[in-house]
């Protein structure tokens, strides 16, 4: 079982002509992805990397029953392409472009409101389902189907996580790169939700980093509601104030969103933390061992 | 992108926020000349000379002068230009000033008081909705206002459907204790400020003070703007505003090859891959008992050409005493990017810095065996902790 993604999700790729659409579409299948159509505006009619093209979102929908879409759309129309497949009734929309100005993603939170859809990312790696379906852009291999839920706000920390879970000889049931924006459709809380309710996902590792309070959200939201074992790492411990590190979520505005203090929030909540990233699938080995549930 | 005083005047000009006037000078004459051309224009007899450096704080640090002649203001313009500016928000060195701000006085005498109000606007990421902020209590540090009488900094969300509604700023206006004109003018000043602040994609906005005058006109004196970066594509006329002189030069350059850096004052440089992964590697950094002398992010294509100017932009600090490299590579391979690392070590020649490389995922034993058998002052690691372990042994 896993979350958002799986081996029956119909797929459908926002930009599949342009490069870096064309490029991961490729790996998606390759790993086994039920990828079923495109869409890039003008090419409809065509056929691309082995999938049927379409000029609009709302028509790949029509054609191919679509349910899930993935957005490899440059930065000036990506809060359109949103918006696009949010009308045409995809459930879940994963948008992998960075650079979206905040006043567009402002908008789209507004549009999205009250839209019976969910959004993950933008600025995002994608989602994973080991073994079924791998709708974004991290590298397959290095995953094996298992029971801990990753929730993270970066790309490389995550696919770091994911090696040492597998490492450590446990495997993920789904993986959810959240994304590095100020704003983002699925926050820190609703990716621990989601896993708290999947009756197999056994243990969660979140993975935060400095600004914002997505990580005392959900924190709290673990102290009151939480059932199962958290291990948690916030990245940026040693992250001056005011600068923005990368990610342009990544800032450090105020006393309360260092990286010291989200630890600290986290711990209080009952979150096994660790400081150093370097142990984060040792730690979730141990807690789950110890609490029989490998 | 951080704006200086006089082009966020302009910028907000443009959108018909009344702006305390003024013009730049960058040598004392051409200060007189400004003041006299402004007093021409406005009438004013006073001229205030203000530093424009990116930092606030600008007055206590000696920044922003009275002139109460042009004798005056040959003087004082002298003292500021090419002073180092130390404010609460600058380093210790401060900040070369090259360019003042004359403007004209606006807290001239009239038939009522003067009263000095604070606005701010930006994204409040907890709610995803613009936000404005205000204060009866302009023209002090916000921040602690906010820490003294938290009762005294107000808000109002704005809905991104609608926009702002113009009940919202009659409220903002009434709030803050005005009535009749300067009512009036306020709840103008308010909408075109928040069209401002979203029709140039800013990330901040921050009016400290909005003077009400003693003939009831409401007026930016001082104005703070920043944009966000992903938006500049649109707007190319604000790109070019930006003044490189106000950042790390070092910054600039990395930035120029694509490289996401920023300078730390630690012992150890780092170069990653991805931006969390960044962080987190300063984090061992810092757990193994040193200290990150940068951030470094070399993107998603660490070939041997980026690799070469992210080592060479790290060797330009003298402080650093060992080097980590942290890929994982997932697309790229590692055995690509070892290739990249001795390559680039050898076309630079020099290093004498110890240097590790961790490389994790596609091809990471045959990447370690490259950086093995290259015969380099390099040493190698696969898992993270193994990593942190040589980086404590090393310095």
């Amino acid at each position: 079982m896993s979350v958002l993604v799986n081996k029956d999700s119909k797929i459908l790729v926002q930009g599949v002509t342009g490069s870096e659409g064309t490029f991961h579409a490729e790996q998606m299948i390759e790993y086994g992805t039920n990828v079923v159509g495109g869409v890039t505006p003008g090419k409809g009619g065509t056929e691309h990397i082995g999938v049927p093209v379409f000029n609009t979102m709302a028509e790949a929908v029509k054609e191919t029953g679509g349910d899930v879409s993935i957005i490899f759309v440059p930065p000036p129309f990506a809060a359109d392409a949103i918006m696009e497949a949010a009308d045409a009734g995809i459930g879940v929309i994963i948008c992998i472009t960075e650079g979206i100005p905040v006043q567009d993603m402002v908008k789209v939170q507004a549009y999205l409101a009250d839209r019976d859809c969910r959004l993950v990312g933008p600025n995002c790696p994608g989602v994973m389902t080991p073994g079924e379906a791998k709708v974004g852009i991290m590298p397959g291999f290095i995953h094996n189907p298992g029971k801990v839920g990753i929730v993270s706000r970066s790309g490389t920390l995550t696919y770091e996580a994911v090696d040492q879970v597998t490492k450590a000889g446990l495997g993920q049931s789904t993986c959810i790169g959240i994304g590095g924006d100020p704003i983002v459709g699925t926050t820190t809380r609703d990716a621990v939700e989601l896993f708290m309710n999947d009756p197999d996902t056994n243990g969660i590792i979140l993975i935060g980093e400095i600004g914002g309070s997505m990580e005392a959200d959900a924190a709290y939201w673990i102290k009151e509601n939480g059932t199962k074992p958290v291990v948690g790492f916030i990245a940026g411990q040693t992250a001056p104030a005011g600068r923005t590190m990368g990610h342009a979520g990544a800032i450090v505005g105020g006393a309360e969103d260092t990286a010291a203090a989200k630890m600290e929030i986290l711990r209080e909540c009952g979150i096994h933390v660790v400081e150093s990233p370097a142990f984060i699938g040792q730690k979730m080995l141990e807690v789950l061992t110890k609490e029989g549930l490998v | 992108m951080n704006l200086h005083e006089y082009q966020a005047k302009e910028l907000l000009a443009g959108y018909g926020i009344k702006i305390q006037r003024g013009l730049t000078a960058e040598t004392a004459d051409e200060a007189v000349e400004a003041a006299k051309k402004l007093t021409e224009e406005t009438g004013t007899g006073w001229h205030i000379i203000k530093a424009q450096v990116h930092a606030g704080g600008r007055g206590k640090g000696g920044g922003v002068k009275l002139a109460k002649s042009l004798d005056e203001v040959k003087e004082k313009a002298g003292e500021i230009i090419g002073m180092q500016l130390i404010t609460p928000q600058t380093s210790a060195e401060g900040k070369l000033v090259s360019t003042v701000l004359v403007a004209e006085d606006v807290y001239y005498p009239g038939e009522s008081e003067t009263k000095e109000f604070y606005m701010s606007v930006l994204m409040d990421r907890t709610t995803g909705k613009n936000v404005i902020i205000y204060s009866t209590e302009g023209g002090m540090d916000i921040e602690q206002v906010a820490e003294e009488t938290p009762h005294l900094v107000q808000k109002e969300h704005i809905d991104p459907g609608v926009g702002m509604l113009p009940f919202q700023s009659r409220k903002i206006a009434f709030n803050l204790g005005l009535s009749g004109q300067a009512f009036k003018e306020m709840s103008k000043f308010v909408s075109k400020l928040y069209k401002a602040f979203v029709g140039l994609d800013a990330s901040m906005v921050e009016i400290n003070p909005v003077l009400k005058t003693s003939d009831e006109k409401i007026i930016a004196v001082d104005s703070k703007l920043s944009i966000d970066d992903n938006a500049l594509f649109r707007h190319k006329d604000i790109a070019e505003m930006r003044d490189k002189r106000e950042e790390d030069p070092t910054e600039v350059e990395a930035g120029s090859y694509g490289l996401n850096f920023i300078k730390l004052d630690g012992n150890v440089g780092c170069m990653v891959n991805g931006a969390g992964l960044a962080m987190a590697t300063m984090d061992i950094i810092k757990l193994a008992g040193g200290s990150p002398a940068n951030f470094l992010d070399v993107g998603g294509t660490a070939d041997a050409k980026r690799v070469e100017q992210a080592f060479r932009i790290i060797l330009k600090d003298p402080n650093v005493k060992a080097i980590l490299i942290n890929i994982f590579g997932g697309i790229v391979r590692c055995d690509r990017v070892a290739n990249g690392v001795v390559d680039a070590y050898k076309n630079i020649g020099d290093i004498n810095v110890p240097i590790i490389v961790r490389l994790q995922g596609t091809n990471a034993d045959i990447a370690k065996k490259i950086i093995d058998d290259s015969g380099l002052e390099v040493h190698s690691a696969i898992l993270l902790k193994e990593a942190a372990e040589k980086v404590a042994s090393l310095i």
